[in-house]
């Protein structure tokens, strides 16, 4: 038995605790935002945040969860449904095409977000390169951390936000 | 399009829910007797284009297309919407349904695996009660490319007119005034003389009486409101926060997951496994014998992923299992000498007398290029959710074709079409490759051997090994400079022609030609990848041009606007995509600068790319874009497919490289066939030219330039040219930057 809490509701599972997280939340749980793209920790399609900290769920074993805390994308807006301040840019600055990658992309920004707060090119370049997008949305994906980071009133230390 | 005479004509009615529904067909003039038995009624049209109005005024435009990402559910319902004159922020779009009452499995297949050189359109239900279109079959050949050109501007468009032409006769009956004093605006109609106005909504029940065939005019671009203005895309929320439904994405009661190993070798049948081996294994369900494929399903993709992992299986012996890419790349060789000596070279195009103007030459320039195997690897793997119950056969998946998947299934379980109901989800990429029904077949297979739902999805090694790849191919260039370094005889013969005839021809104003190829097969299965021929022959010729360039002493930019002097369209891309990237101010050390221009599916593309070299890699920094598609009928979806068409570009032309090894593919997922990331995507500016001229397309033109940009800036940066992709296989160390003092 395992529990997880997953956008803060607590699951009791039973599943073998090999079974990579990924396959938990989108098959036992049905949470299908997170996607899955190569199963090797390759591409970020199935980024989440164990305790805050941004993960490849499919290669962490559900063990590795017990008893902490997850968030996925279906977890970033407010109980009431207002958009992350991310989501919004994305939206803002049209950043999906085919939107595959997108919920991964989402997780990364935001999990660089919360951890810098006006991050450089370079930050951003480090923190997003594990999340391929086959579309080419990379561009947009920068303006949008840039507005979102201007958003979340982070812009007020003095630093400029480029773009 | 030939052989379709198009006559729009109109037909409406009323549902019971009070919503009207008009529907524009297109006319399959020669086919019609074959269009004819799809049809139950006596109106034997076939529909491409539906708009409903509702009693709350909204207008649903009905697509047939898919959205891959291009956005083209919003650009096409703009295209309607702005005909129409109908307020955008009530126009919803849906996405045509892909089952058929009418259709038989004979004509469906027909229409959507034969006779792929035009588009094919079929019937079906909406709301259960009209007959609609179905599918631009086209699109297996040219994606979204296709959708604005044909879609867009002989149907939406026309349909948007059409029907409010309706709508206005209706309210001036309906008000006794005379046509000419109505105005349209909005979704409402109005009477300026006595101050009376109404929504479309209460006319569409009249105007759907007017069966009447209407010649409606198309408004002229300055008359636009809607066209030519960044809406948002109506697809977008749906993708931030999780909720847009992939294929991948489908959830059944009592649903189960399977996954496959198809023979590596391709050709090869399954010879024997050894089910024994994983009976027991946690949640396995069953083992199904797929012919040239083994799967396992069970409760979950992982356990069934384990099972497989596990599984025994000897595949047959074939002819191709010691086939090398260098074999390929021989044969490839041999072809062209031996198409060379025995005088059966095919002829692509010929102009002038080449091979006299190539005798006479002051001098003469050569050179070869190659490019390898590419897979497509969109980002979610291949998926289909299959369920055979009550004599129906259900699918769930992401489709380019969705009526061409449905007829392959009837086929395979020998059903009726009419019992087979695709429902199509948003595709998580498609570039060509969600055109073929490999993974919907299997799935079917599958499921008619359980009595549950089952969802297959193939892994990424899976989907890497068992794509339809770009082809790959050499090609081999000979041309004659006169003294001033002009050209006067272009020769080119490459191996692997596919699709469209006039991607190897270039726009340069030379006078002697001769284009032509020849055929070399293999066993690695073809398909239609992002602009098809044209992502190999525009890195052929524009590599080619930035060679003679440099050997007539000449700036790279310059040398090919003053060979396309009679073109001032062609002219004015090339220079604005020049003038944008600052053709002549200095770069910091290491940096390079190129420039590539091609035409693609009516689209006139150029491209400047700043490249970086670095530790012996190159990083493309910048990239300048300039894009002629006629219209753009939404600029920041052009621009954004711009940057797409990029990005995918580069992505291959660095780093794509799928390679035969013992008949097989060897690369397997994304450490060994790598893509662009961020910390390497370059700035991107895009410049739009509205030349009014024929309209393009948008999500394949972008690609085919950026290769050719890049090696030509490599070479700018270091003297090196290379003539074969991906670039990573190539040191660009600093000695080899030294050596640009002796080229
Ligand atoms: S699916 Fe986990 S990183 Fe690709
Ligand atoms: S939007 Fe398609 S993969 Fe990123």
């Amino acid at each position: 038995m395992i529990i997880l809490t997953i956008n803060g509701k607590t699951y009791q599972l039973d599943v073998d605790p090999g079974t990579p997280l990924l396959w938990v939340i989108r098959e036992q749980l049905g949470l299908t935002g997170t996607k899955f793209g190569c199963g090797i920790a390759q591409c970020g399609a199935c980024t989440v945040h164990l305790d805050g900290t941004p993960i490849r769920s499919c290669v962490t074993p559900a063990q590795v969860a017990d008893g902490k805390f997850i968030r996925t994308i279906e977890g970033i807006a407010t109980p009431e449904g207002t958009l992350h301040a991310v989501q919004q840019a994305w939206i803002d600055e049209q950043v999906p095409q085919c939107g595959y990658c997108q919920s991964g992309q989402v997780m990364a920004a935001v999990a660089l977000l919360e951890s810098n707060a006006t991050p450089s090119d370079a930050d951003i370049d480090a923190a997003m390169s594990g999340n391929v997008c086959r579309c080419g949305t990379y561009p947009r994906i920068r303006r949008g951390i840039k507005r979102a980071a201007a958003a979340l009133g982070n812009d007020d230390s003095g630093e400029t936000v480029n773009g | 399009m030939g052989k379709w005479t198009r006559r729009a004509f109109i037909s409406a009615g009323v549902l019971t829910s009070g919503v009207v529904v008009f529907g524009i067909a297109i006319r399959p003039g020669n086919r019609a007797d074959r269009v004819k038995d799809l049809i139950a009624s006596d109106d034997e049209s076939v529909f491409n284009v539906w708009l409903k109005i509702s009693p709350d005024n909204t207008v649903t435009a009905i697509v047939p297309h898919a959205d891959m990402g291009q956005g083209v559910h919003t650009t096409l319902a703009m295209m309607l919407a702005e005909e129409l004159d109908a307020d955008w922020d009530q126009v919803a779009v849906l996405e045509a349904p892909a089952h058929k009452e009418y259709a038989n499995y004979a004509l469906a297949k027909g229409y959507a695996v034969g006779d792929v050189e035009f588009p094919s359109w079929l019937v079906d239900t909406v709301d259960g009660f009209f007959l609609t279109v179905m599918k631009a079959m086209n699109m297996q050949i040219t994606g979204g490319s296709t959708s604005i050109p044909t879609t867009g501007q002989a149907g939406m468009r026309v349909a948007g007119a059409a029907t409010r032409a309706m709508l206005l006769e209706a309210a001036a009956k309906a008000w006794n005034v005379p046509v000419e004093e109505l105005t349209a605006a909005k979704s409402r109609i109005s009477h300026a003389g006595s101050g009376r106005s109404g929504a479309y909504a209460e006319f569409a029940p009249a105007a759907a009486e007017l069966s009447l065939p209407v010649n409606p005019v198309l408004k002229n671009p300055d008359q636009f409101t809607i066209l030519g203005t960044d809406v948002l895309r109506n697809d977008v929320p749906t993708k931030v926060d999780g909720t847009a439904q992939f294929g991948i994405d489908a959830r059944l009661p009592g649903m189960k997951y399977a996954t496959v190993k198809a023979s590596p070798v391709f050709g090869a049948t399954v010879k024997s496994f050894d089910a024994n081996a994983i009976r027991g294994m946690p949640g396995v369900r069953r083992v199904a014998d797929l012919g040239d494929a083994v799967a396992v399903v069970a409760d979950g993709y992982w356990q069934a992923k384990q099972a497989l992992d596990s599984l025994p299986i000897e595949f047959t012996e074939t002819e191709h299992d010691a086939v090398e890419q260098s074999d390929i790349f021989r044969q490839f060789e041999a072809d062209m000498d031996a198409a060379t000596a025995n005088g059966d070279e095919i002829t692509d195009m010929a102009v002038g007398d080449a091979a006299a103007a190539l005798a006479e030459a002051d001098s003469v320039v050569e050179a070869e290029y190659r490019v390898p195997y590419l897979s497509h690897a969109p980002m979610e793997p291949m998926n289909c959710t299959a369920w055979l119950h009550d004599g129906i056969c259900e699918l769930w998946t992401g489709t380019q074709n969705p009526l061409g998947f449905a007829a392959e299934v009837a086929n395979v379980l020998e059903m009726d079409i009419k019992n087979v109901r695709l429902h199509n989800g948003y595709l998580g990429g498609g570039f060509g490759r969600r055109a073929f029904p490999d993974y919907t077949i299997q799935a079917a297979r599958i499921a008619s051997e359980v009595n549950f739902p089952v969802q297959l999805i193939w892994s990424r090694e899976e989907d890497m090994r068992h794509d339809h790849y770009r082809q790959a191919s050499i090609s081999r260039f000979k041309a004659a400079l006169d003294s001033t370094g002009k050209p006067t005889a272009w020769i080119n013969q490459y191996v692997e022609k596919h699709d469209p005839k006039e991607a190897p021809y270039i726009p340069y104003g030379i006078g002697n030609q001769y284009i032509h190829y020849a055929e070399s097969a293999t066993h690695v299965p073809w398909g239609f990848w992002r602009s098809v021929d044209h992502s190999l022959h525009a890195f052929f010729t524009e590599s080619f041009i930035d060679e003679l360039a440099f050997t007539a002493g000449q700036d790279a930019w310059r040398y090919r606007h003053d060979l396309l002097n009679h073109s001032p369209r062609f002219q004015k891309v090339l220079d604005t995509a020049a003038e944008l990237s600052g053709w002549d101010t200095a770069l910091p050390e290491n940096f390079g600068r190129g420039i590539a221009i091609h035409q693609s599916f009516g689209s006139i593309v150029a491209q400047v790319v700043e490249v970086e070299i670095s530790e012996g890699r190159a990083i493309p920094r910048r990239a300048f874009c300039a894009v002629d598609a006629g219209y753009a009928m939404h600029p920041d979806g052009m621009r954004a497919q711009m940057e797409s068409g990029i990005i995918y570009g580069l992505t291959a032309a660095l780093y794509s490289d799928i390679s035969i090894r013992r008949g097989a593919v060897a690369q397997s997922n994304f450490h060994d066939y790598p893509m662009l990331r961020m910390d390497e995507s370059p700035e991107i500016e895009t410049a739009i030219i509205d030349s009014g001229e024929k309209i393009g397309g948008a999500g394949e033109p972008g690609t085919p330039a950026i290769a050719p940009a890049l090696v030509n800036a490599i070479f700018n940066a270091t003297g090196k040219r290379i003539r074969e992709l991906p670039v990573r296989l190539h040191d660009l160390t600093d000695e080899d930057i030294e050596s640009r003092d002796i080229v």
